[in-house]
């Protein structure tokens, strides 16, 4: 294939590298005086990329005239479909940014600095490659690019200790994840002698030997620190709760549909031939996060922190859909995924709309006591969004479980199933208990700063996705997942 | 049918809904006593142009909105009648609200409207996982209402409802997607009609038992309800006992009897030993209740566990009485909870103990209260009797020891219905506030007066009610019969003589 071919896939790429690099000249030299321009810019850069992906996302691309720069990168539906997620998170989460940054009693040190849109653009150039990989070094180029940037974000508030003991224990945890995984594609590079997926899958057919087998897990387990499935969970509600709002919605987000895209199309593409030795290993991890998602969460007081562990409890749900292993179960992560973006961007957009008077968040359960009285649309938002990620019907969160348990039974695994169901109802009782402090309890009275218009719209949006005309969207979104879980068995 | 009628029946209390938040303050209480009216018309109208006799599903609409399910809906003459109780009952509690509900007054009526919209399309649903959209989202108002305008420990009541329920219907959806695999279709008619192999169906059924059996509810899944009905205010207790304890039953007879009826008849045995401990033991509990509501609300498992058996009596008698006593039950344990609520507005208790005397001061209230009294014990001539006897002559053909048991539960009803009415309406007055109350005003009237009505249509010319119901009920009799489980009543029922009974033997040589 010629190098204009593969420059063509990888358009949207180059948009966002040439947008980034652009405006991180311009963050230099002109400062932060230009942050706002800045962040619009991004926000158009997303825009333009996403808006490139809506051709082949409309037709549907898979088989070999997807694969670019000698098959390092694969632009499939499945690439496509996840990018889209990506963008329009990022974009959600960009343009939420500016109003809290600049809140008036932020002083100089708060004010929104021109690298932070630059390095949101770095991070999803980042993803972009993640979930466009078809090799294990273009796998982990992405990995990295996109975890650099989000350590700084993470960091971005440097004068608050607790962003930068989150950025610090992103960075640690995160540098440990990325060796493991490195660790894992070096084991699976030398007793297979290739780091090219389908490569690789060729030489894994047959009877794992030992040494496969630990590469297989060591990069599981990498991929399993990147998406915070439980046992490598740890470092995600410190990071959540120290890491300033604007940038957690982020890391709930786009990161998240990056990592588990990632490990999706590492599990069918690579290891697709033996599905018998990672089902289990998927399976375990699906139900345990699912039950320390929803356990950890119960006695949280921080709601960064419980929508840290609801964010664990989520992965686990998206796993069910991975442990399934066929078309239908990665058809509905997919839609879990999406579903997922818009609960979880609306839960962050509304905390970031509970500020007092000087612009600071309210962050525990004591702070929206009553807050149906005092900012009923605030209140009815998040009561959906916390039904919706309950699964209660006829919000759209239950239509995620639904396609993931229907993929679950259809496949036979009816226990799995049934376990995993039950011990969802185990994290209802934390998103029953925010709708209880918000609707039951006597005001507190705290909340009284305004909110800007871009937290409105990226509210109210998402409240109408996850609201019961949300349904209405079913088929397309359907639709679209099955060309992307399609696209990622093509190759089976 | 041309006009989309269950459509338009569930987007009327919508709209509603909607305008209530929009209105806000006390214009909601109009808005919303407004829509439910029209939808109590459209109810009429529904059931003036049900064919009786006519094809099993009527009023059929679908359309292909959403991927996985559609939207499809259609009633059968079982329907047909709960969607008129829940359309009736509603009008009465917005009216029981008025002057109760002062805080966030058109959230409240909101929440009811919505109630509203998710029980129609519960009875409407032709579609399993439409159903059940409607069926869990029935969670979000009720613990709202309970939540938010209910008594002093309705936080707890409030967890307990929404967890058991929910917990109860999640290994439903486990097992409706299973039947939706196995069959390949999600049209509950269809399913209805499908042979699920025998192993099979004993899972779904405890599956779906263990989500009807906490909605109904039967003992021991029922220590939800008796806090539940404590704690919601008036009006959320008239819909939790009236329309919502109904899903159960509605559930039984939908759900697991045809589609599951080999495994119905295997854990019959189940069914009935339940019911049989919920009707003497919630008796026996409601017996020495301080406080009305729980009385009631223990009385409501009594009698919705002779619901049960009649269910599972496996004969077209029981299933007839059991739907009896649900429209019977609705509208009696509903008007029950309105009589506590009218004296509750004046005195603000439901200790028994604080009233007495009452049909002094409240003469008219206490009629009303006499006749819901004797309705809920199964009076004749009241609705109460007609679900009774019929589910009970079921029962006694599928088993004269479970009849036998089930009877007692009527004589401990009067005893503790009757104690209730004689501590509260006759005796002396001893406390002055509660003997200085007044009558039941016109706005009262209107509530009572209805129900009344139409508990003493039912109790005298139940064939109205019977009518719709007659041929879903020999469908579905005819789908279990093969089933059902020996009876251990042994009727026999020997050769009937050549003569009269009362026919004199003339050869035999007597003179007249």
């Amino acid at each position: 294939m010629d190098f204009a071919a593969s420059f063509a896939l990888v358009l949207p790429e180059l948009v966002l590298v040439v947008t980034g690099l652009a405006l991180l000249l311009v963050a230099a030299w002109a400062g932060d005086r230009l942050a706002r321009s800045v962040a619009i810019i991004a926000v158009s850069a997303l825009f333009g990329a996403g808006f490139l992906l809506v051709p082949g996302l409309h037709l549907g691309t898979d088989g070999a005239g997807t694969l670019a720069f000698g098959s390092l990168i694969k632009v499939d539906s499945f690439a496509l479909f996840a990018k889209a997620l990506i963008y329009l998170s990022a974009i959600g989460c960009l343009v939420v940014a500016p109003a809290f940054f600049n809140s008036e009693a932020a002083g100089v040190e708060r004010g929104l600095r021109a690298e932070y849109p630059v390095l949101v653009i770095f991070a999803t150039l980042g993803m972009s490659i993640m979930v466009s990989a078809a090799d294990f070094m273009t796998l982990y180029l992405g990995l990295e690019l996109n975890s650099l940037a989000a350590y700084v974000l993470a960091s971005i508030l440097r004068q608050d200790q607790r962003s930068a003991e989150a950025g610090l224990k992103y960075f640690v945890l995160g540098a440990l994840a990325s060796g493991i995984l490195l660790y894992g594609m070096s084991l699976l590079y030398g007793f297979t002698g290739s780091t090219d997926f389908l490569a690789v899958r060729l030489a894994l057919s047959g009877e794992l030997s030992t040494g496969q087998l630990f590469g297989l897990i060591f990069v599981l387990a990498g991929l399993a620190f990147k998406i915070s499935a439980v046992p490598f969970h740890m470092w995600t509600p410190d990071v959540y709760e120290g890491a300033p709002t604007p940038v957690t919605a982020f890391f709930a987000t786009a990161p998240k549909v990056a990592a588990v895209a990632l490990t999706a199309r590492v599990v069918f593409e690579v290891f697709g031939g033996q599905v018998a030795a990672w089902q289990q290993i998927v399976m375990f991890t699906a139900l345990a996060s699912i039950v320390f998602g929803a356990l950890g969460a119960i006695g949280q007081e921080n709601l960064k922190r419980l929508l840290a562990y609801s964010s664990i409890n989520n992965v686990g749900f998206i796993l069910l859909g991975l442990a399934v292993a066929n078309v239908a179960g990665a058809s509905a992560m997919l839609v879990y995924l999406f579903i997922y973006v818009a609960m979880s961007l609306g839960s962050f957009v509304a905390l970031l709309m509970l500020r007092d008077e000087g612009g600071d968040l309210y962050e525990t359960f004591a702070d929206i006591r009553g807050l149906a009285v005092t900012r009923p649309v605030i209140a009815w938002s998040l009561l959906f969004f916390m039904f919706s990620l309950a699964g209660i019907p006829p919000l759209l969160g239950f239509y995620s479980k639904f396609v993931i348990f229907q993929a679950t039974v259809e496949a036979g695994l009816i226990a799995f199933a049934a376990i995993a169901i039950a011990a969802s109802v185990i994290g209802a009782f934390y998103y029953i208990k925010f709708v209880k402090v918000m609707f039951f309890d006597e005001p507190a009275g705290v909340v009284t700063g305004s909110s800007g218009t871009a937290h409105w719209v990226v509210l109210l949006l998402m409240a109408a996705i996850i609201s019961p005309l949300g349904y209405l969207l079913t088929p397309a979104l359907t639709d679209l997942a099955d060309k992307a879980a399609g696209a990622l068995f093509f190759a089976v | 049918m041309d006009f989309p009628i269950l459509t338009a029946m569930l987007l009327v209390p919508l709209a509603g809904a909607i305008a209530c938040l929009i209105v806000g303050g006390a214009a909601a209480r109009v808005v919303a006593l407004g829509a439910t009216l029209a939808t109590f018309v459209l109810g009429v109208l529904l059931w003036a142009n049900y064919e009786i006799g006519g094809a099993q599903w009527q009023f059929t609409e679908r359309a292909e909105l959403f991927s996985d399910f559609s939207y499809a809906l259609g009633i059968d003459g079982i329907s047909l009648m709960l969607i008129m109780l829940s359309v009736f009952l509603m009008p009465i509690c917005i009216l029981a609200s008025w002057e109760a509900v002062t805080k966030r007054v058109s959230e409240y009526m909101a929440a009811f409207l919505l109630m509203e919209v998710l029980m129609i399309g519960i009875f409407a649903a032709q579609d399993i996982f439409l159903f059940y959209i409607f069926f869990e989202a029935s969670l979000i108002p009720m613990y709202l209402i309970i939540g938010v305008w209910g008594g002093d420990n309705r936080i707890y009541a409030s967890y307990k409802f929404f967890l058991y329920t929910l917990f109860g219907s999640v290994l439903m959806l486990i097992a409706m997607l299973w039947m939706v695999a196995e069959a390949g279709t999600s049209d509950i008619p269809a399913l209805m009609e499908y042979p699920f192999e025998a192993g099979p169906q004993t899972w779904l059924w405890l599956a779906f038992f263990a989500s009807f059996a906490v909605k109904v509810p039967m003992w021991p899944f029922h220590t939800w309800l008796p806090d539940a009905h404590v704690q919601a205010p008036t009006a959320g207790s008239v819909i939790l006992a009236g329309v919502l304890l109904k899903l159960g039953g509605y559930g039984f007879i939908r759900f697991s009897l045809p589609m599951f009826p080999q495994a119905s008849a295997d854990f019959a045995w189940l069914v009935f030993a339940l019911s049989m401990v919920a009707v003497v033991y919630t008796s026996l509990v409601a017996l020495v209740q301080a406080d009305m509501k729980k009385l009631i609300a223990y009385s409501s498992v009594a009698h919705m566990a002779i619901v049960t058996v009649g269910l599972f009596a496996f004969n077209v008698q029981g299933l007839e009485g059991a739907m009896i006593i649900m429209l019977s039950h609705g509208l009696v344990s509903g008007a029950l909870f309105l009589c506590v609520g009218v004296i509750y507005d004046r005195l603000h208790t439901r200790e028994i103990a604080r009233y007495g005397g009452l049909s002094i001061n409240m003469p008219y209230y206490a009629i009303f209260f006499l006749l819901f009294t004797m309705a809920s014990i199964g009076l004749p001539g009241t609705s109460g009797f007609v679900g009774e006897f019929l589910s009970l002559a079921g029962i006694y053909q599928a088993s004269s020891l479970v009849a036998l048991i089930c009877t007692t539960g009527i004589i401990l009803g009067a005893a503790y219905m009757l104690y209730l009415y004689r501590r509260i309406a006759f005796g002396a007055q001893v406390n002055d506030d509660a003997a200085a109350m007044s009558d039941i005003r016109p706005r009262e009237w209107a509530m009572l007066a209805p129900i009344a009505a139409v508990v003493l249509w039912m109790g005298v010319y139940p064939e109205s009610f019977l009518a719709p119901m007659r041929a879903d009920i020999a469908a579905l009799d005819a789908r279990i019969a093969s089933a059902a489980p020996r009876s251990d009543a042994n009727l026999a029922a020997g050769t009937p003589r050549d003569t009269n009974a009362n026919a004199v033997d003339y050869e035999g040589g007597g003179e007249h």
